[in-house]
């Protein structure tokens, strides 16, 4: 009896090891990897993680110099800055048309391109080349198109149309819609058919056997599959309307016409003065804004991804 | 009576044969005339699509392909063409302006002044594209490999601490750069590197972009493969360099095209981060260019589309997996 307890407790004690020695092993590659990582942690740290806190800290203090603590008196003279109000109108305004335009076209497209048309790799070429051509390069046509005595005007003039400046006016978003149509969309069309590629072939055939038409089988599967796709294309394109400041730049300039004053144009405005405050607390309400969105976003896609994998 | 009815039967049942006989070939046309007016229907509705999408897709070109054929267009052939927009364009007083603008797709006369003023004669626009060469290419090759790296750490555990992280990198990911600028800018004077092209560089080899897309890629490499090579003695170096990253490879193609095109189009980190303009790339000099040089700016643009249309042509296919990899935020 007591020789078995002993070899039970030796087979215990070598399992016990042997947990331990892997655990040993594990631990020093874990450590060798994470070398790996130290370049760029460090880099990101310097570069974007610490002074971050910092502009945390400049967005609660009176001025860099004093510090002297004032709460949410900077956020507040913020959201009194008419040109900030402006600024932020233009931008939400921008993304909430061109997002979701871009989002459906981009779907639409995808999904044509899906189905079995001639002159598909063909197709598929055209649309994302935009994206490789650089926004600089294109402008100069832009202008030709929707300048004041421009091709838009001079063809819209056969329909007795009186000619506008488009870019001077109120339609001045929709030419910059355009231009991001134009440059966008390919990239969110790949996205989609790479979803629309992995969506199991089994799943579709069923239901067109139980007879399903092509709408249903779009609104109640691929849809479902496409959502986390779909989440992703729009946050990105959010990102990307947040960057079309280059486009209006390379259009308008530093001092666009008011419907087109977006909020990067505030911050290198406030670059020039160098006003840190206001800087740093406009840089935190943005990032607080899109963590916000992001979070709603990832919220929204582990409900639907649950309900997917049941 | 009795006699009758076999033959009246036969009759019935050869005519009931008969009648389902045509019966059967009736429906057996109906539904041969249904499929052809089915085909027909479905060959209109594609072809329709096929017409839409070739439209759209003109309209897509139409943008680059007349900067490049503008660009072939002497300098008097612009000022007649575009000059009730540009004002005096071109410099001789004498030239002939249109009433109309004429966006013309093929020049009257193909002509190589326009490039042979900006190669030769006017230096500054190569200036320009050497300043664009000189920021983009060592962030795209730097940030590909501290992004590398950092992916194989990503890539080969994962810990509490290491999703964390990823996760810290992928919101900056997201975040857009009215946010980043300012700690880039903070840090740049911290450096006293502000008004250097460090200012730009270096918070670019750092971004996070890549290493995003190289992390999904190498998650994908099967563990069977690393474990192998770690019973036949490779470490943690010779995993990285010998399996991983020629793993990558088609990946690193499209993640590098992916980083060049960002930031050869870049505008805002120039305009915050250079104040001096001669630094400035081609990307921003673009916009300034007087509107008497219309027509140098048609060649200028199309020679600063040159690089990332031959990357394009050459790996588009790399292109388009590589996107594709990128296709959600979890991994």
């Amino acid at each position: 009896m007591q020789s078995k307890e002993k070899e039970l407790t030796k087979v215990k004690k070598a399992k016990k090891e042997r947990i331990h020695y892997i655990g040993k092993a594990e631990r020093r590659e874990r450590k060798a990897t994470g070398l790996f990582l130290l370049p760029s942690l460090a880099g990101m740290l310097l570069f974007y993680i610490l002074p971050f806190f910092v502009v945390v800290y400049y967005s609660f203090v009176d001025s860099p110099v004093n510090r002297e603590f004032v709460f949410f008196d900077n956020y507040k003279n913020l959201f009194r800055n008419d040109a900030f109000r402006l600024a932020i109108k233009n931008t939400l305004q921008f993304s909430l048309l061109a997002v979701p335009a871009v989002v459906i076209l981009a779907l639409l497209l995808a999904m044509i391109l899906d189905a079995n048309i001639p002159f598909k790799s063909q197709f598929r070429t055209i649309f994302i080349t935009p994206l490789m051509v650089p926004v600089a390069s294109i402008v100069l046509i832009w202008q030709v198109i929707f300048h004041q005595n421009g091709a838009l005007n001079e063809f819209l003039s056969l329909f007795g149309k009186a000619s506008i400046d488009w870019l001077k006016s109120d339609y001045s978003q929709i030419v910059i819609i355009t231009l991001y149509l134009w440059k966008n969309i390919g990239y969110n069309m790949i996205l989609f058919m790479a979803a629309l590629s992995n969506i199991p072939t089994d799943i579709i055939e069923a239901s067109s056997m139980e007879g399903a038409n092509a709408v249903q089988r779009f609104f109640y599967i691929k849809l479902r599959y496409l959502s986390s796709s779909v989440l992703f294309v729009t946050i990105l394109s959010l990102i990307n309307s947040f960057k079309v400041f280059r486009e209006v730049y390379l259009l308008t300039d530093n001092y666009p016409y008011d419907s087109l004053y977006l909020l990067q144009h505030f911050m290198n405005n406030t670059f020039r003065t160098l006003d840190y405050q206001k800087l740093s607390t406009a840089a935190i309400i943005m990032c607080l804004v899109m963590i916000v969105i992001i979070g709603i976003m990832l919220l929204i896609d582990n409900r639907v991804g649950r309900d997917l994998s049941e | 009576m009795n006699k009758n009815t076999p033959g009246v039967k036969t009759t019935v049942s050869e005519t009931l044969n008969k009648s389902q006989a045509e019966r059967q070939r009736l429906e057996r046309i109906q539904v041969k005339r249904q499929r052809t007016l089915f085909r027909i229907r479905h060959n209109i509705i594609v072809g329709i699509i096929v017409i839409l999408m070739a439209a759209t897709a003109l309209l897509f070109m139409m943008p680059t392909v007349l900067t490049i054929t503008n660009s072939f267009m002497s300098a008097t052939e612009i000022a007649a063409n575009y000059g009730k927009i540009f004002g005096n364009v071109g410099s001789g007083s004498k030239t002939y302006i249109s009433e109309r603008v004429n966006l013309k797709l093929i020049p009257d006369m193909i002509s190589f002044s326009q490039y042979s003023t900006v190669l030769i004669k006017s230096p500054q626009y190569l200036f320009k594209f050497w300043n664009s060469v000189i920021l983009v290419v060592p962030i795209t090759i730097f940030q590909i490999i501290i992004a590398l790296s950092a992916s194989y750490c990503f890539a080969r555990f994962d810990s509490k601490i290491r999703s964390l992280i990823f996760f810290v990198y992928v919101i900056l990911m997201l975040m857009p750069y009215q946010v980043t600028l300012v700690p880039n800018y903070l840090v740049a004077n911290w450096l006293s590197i502000i008004n250097t092209r460090w200012s730009i560089i270096l918070p670019g080899i750092f971004a996070p972009f890549s290493v995003f897309i190289l992390t999904k890629f190498m998650r994908r490499i099967p563990s069977a493969m690393i474990e192998a090579a770690k019973l036949d003695g490779a470490g943690e170096w010779q995993i990285f360099t010998r399996i991983c990253v020629p793993q990558c490879r088609s990946t690193l193609y499209s993640v590098a095209i992916l980083v060049f095109i960002d930031y050869w189009n870049m505008v805002e980190q120039p305009l915050v981060l250079l104040s001096d303009s001669e630094m400035h790339p081609l990307s921003v000099f673009l916009s300034k260019i007087n509107t008497g040089d219309v027509g140098l700016a048609f060649a200028v643009a199309t020679i600063y589309m040159i690089p990332t249309l031959l990357m394009f042509l050459y790996s588009e296919d790399y292109l388009i997996e590589g996107i594709s990899y990128s296709s959600s935020i979890k991994g």
